[in-house]
């Protein structure tokens, strides 16, 4: 008798673990999509001031069709990439083809001057830290969920539920190169 | 502590110390609260009695305190709401740190004052607000400015407004209580059937004249290792622990008295405003809300270059 309490209260004790650690792992995950799609708003947020950017400056330097193109190939990029990987590259490639831009734009001094203008400069440059600082708090939570998925005893309900580690948001070999100071 | 210590080590040995401190204080309140009970003279049903009484005084007390923390403390400082549209440059800067730290945007006020420091207050993060003087908008770059401000929504995120009020409640029963057991002894007199055992008196007295004061120096070593939760967890959103580390050099030698500041609010700035105490430091600091700003430098200096 005593035999048969002693493995149903391990049975049940064993059952609490499974379901509050199955439960916890749901959470985290849940909590790296969220954490995913913060980011996707902020890219929203900035691929939507691109047209804005570009008609205004088209109104200045009519010619500099080449830089148009980047960008806005840069940004459909951007609205169609589905997963991190996708999202980090397009959204490098914005930020490049966005440097050129600005770039030309020193040519042009009247642009320079232009209200409008400044105004999305800065827009601009305020929604890239926040990309940064959403790219930051996914990588936060993809640390935890990581942690949790690969750490014993969990990682055996992890794999059993197939819990796969995410994928950090990364910055990519270009963008480490921009630290450089260039003469 | 670890060799290696980034500010993710200093988070994780931050928070293991406030549950250490705080398993031990609880239990210290616990044993006080007995003592006291018992020097009472009261058997065990009575004495829960009391003490469920004093609990729930203080606990009313400082459950409105906590409820209405941000009203009362913006209140009494003179704090103006700061609108997105008058300062964009500060708004910006607050909005992608909380972005950082998945952390609503909390209200953000400006207290006309030229001497520079901040505070944050509120009793969960969707009721946040942190207060940020005229002065120290003035004098800090952007870089310093944004550790600060780090360091202010950490303690939104640590929920320090609501472990302080747990710990305020903890140390208002034993003072109550010792204050409670002291005015007995004087007063009391005649009934003698209802006084403690001989050596419960004895322990109880010691015990009410002790224990506020151990109770207040737990209560202050508590809210110095939020500081220093503060300090890591808010250099894991800027990643740039010299930014603080100079703001508070800076802060903490300018000379400037922050008049709004006074006994009651001052342990809630990021650098203590009511300047001039350099006593023999180990043992001042015993009594402060916030460690030395040498250790928190030190502290900060640890994390450069780990993170």
């Amino acid at each position: 008798m005593t035999i048969a309490y002693v493995i149903i209260g391990l049975i049940v004790i064993l059952a609490f673990w499974l379901l509050t650690t199955y439960n916890s792992l749901v959470t985290l995950r849940n909590r790296v999509r969220e954490a995913w799609s913060q980011i996707d708003v902020q890219l929203k947020r900035r691929s939507s001031l691109i047209p804005n950017l570009v008609e205004t400056v088209k109104g200045y330097a009519k010619h500099e069709k080449e830089v148009f193109e980047n960008v806005t190939k840069a940004r459909s990029a951007l609205m169609g990439a589905g997963n991190p990987h996708e999202a980090a590259d397009a959204n490098n490639m914005l930020t490049g083809a966005l440097k050129s831009l600005f770039a030309v734009a020193e040519a042009y001094p009247e642009l320079k001057a232009s209200e409008n203008f400044k105004q999305l400069q800065e827009e601009i440059s305020d929604t890239e830290t926040k990309v940064a600082a959403s790219r930051q708090f996914y990588n936060t939570n993809v640390l935890d969920y990581n942690n949790t998925t690969e750490m014993m005893p969990t990682a055996l309900i992890a794999n059993m539920f197939g819990f796969t580690k995410s994928e950090f948001f990364q910055a990519t070999e270009e963008e480490k190169k921009d630290v450089e100071v260039k003469f | 502590m670890a060799a290696v210590n980034t500010a993710w080590d200093q988070v994780s040995s931050n928070i293991f110390k406030t549950w250490l401190i705080m398993i031990l204080f609880t239990l210290f309140v616990v044993g006080v609260v007995y003592v006291l009970a018992r020097g009472f003279g009261f058997g065990e049903v009575g004495g829960i009695g009391v003490v469920g009484f004093a609990l729930v005084v203080t606990g009313i007390m400082n459950v409105v305190s906590y409820y209405f923390s941000d009203k009362i403390v913006l209140g009494i400082s003179g704090a103006k709401e700061l609108k997105h549209d008058s300062s964009k440059e500060i708004y910006h800067l607050v909005e992608n740190l909380c972005i950082a730290g998945g952390l609503p945007v909390p209200k953000i006020y400006t207290i006309d004052d030229s001497a520079p420091n901040a505070f944050a207050t509120g009793r969960d993060p969707k009721h946040a607000a942190i207060a940020l003087t005229t002065g120290i908008l003035d004098k800090l770059n952007k870089q310093e400015l944004g550790g600060v401000i780090a360091h202010e929504l950490s303690h939104v995120g640590n929920r320090d407004t609501l472990l302080m009020a747990v710990v305020a409640i903890l140390v208002g029963t034993v003072a109550l209580l010792s204050d409670w057991f002291l005015r007995s002894m004087w007063f009391g007199g005649g009934d003698d059937d209802n006084k403690g055992s001989a050596i419960f008196v004895v322990l109880a007295l010691v015990a009410a004249i002790l224990a506020p004061i151990i109770a207040t120096l737990i209560q202050l070593a508590i809210s110095r290792r939020r500081e220093f939760l503060a300090d890591a967890s808010g250099v894991l959103l800027t990643r740039y622990p010299q930014g603080l580390e100079s703001a508070l050099l800076k802060i903490s030698s300018d000379q400037e008295p922050l008049e709004v500041a006074n006994r009651g609010t001052a342990h809630m700035y990021i650098v203590n405003p009511l300047k001039g105490q350099s006593a023999a430091r180990s043992f001042a600091n015993l009594f402060n809300t916030h460690p030395s700003v040498q250790e928190r430098v030190k502290a900060l200096h640890e994390m450069e270059g780990k993170i």
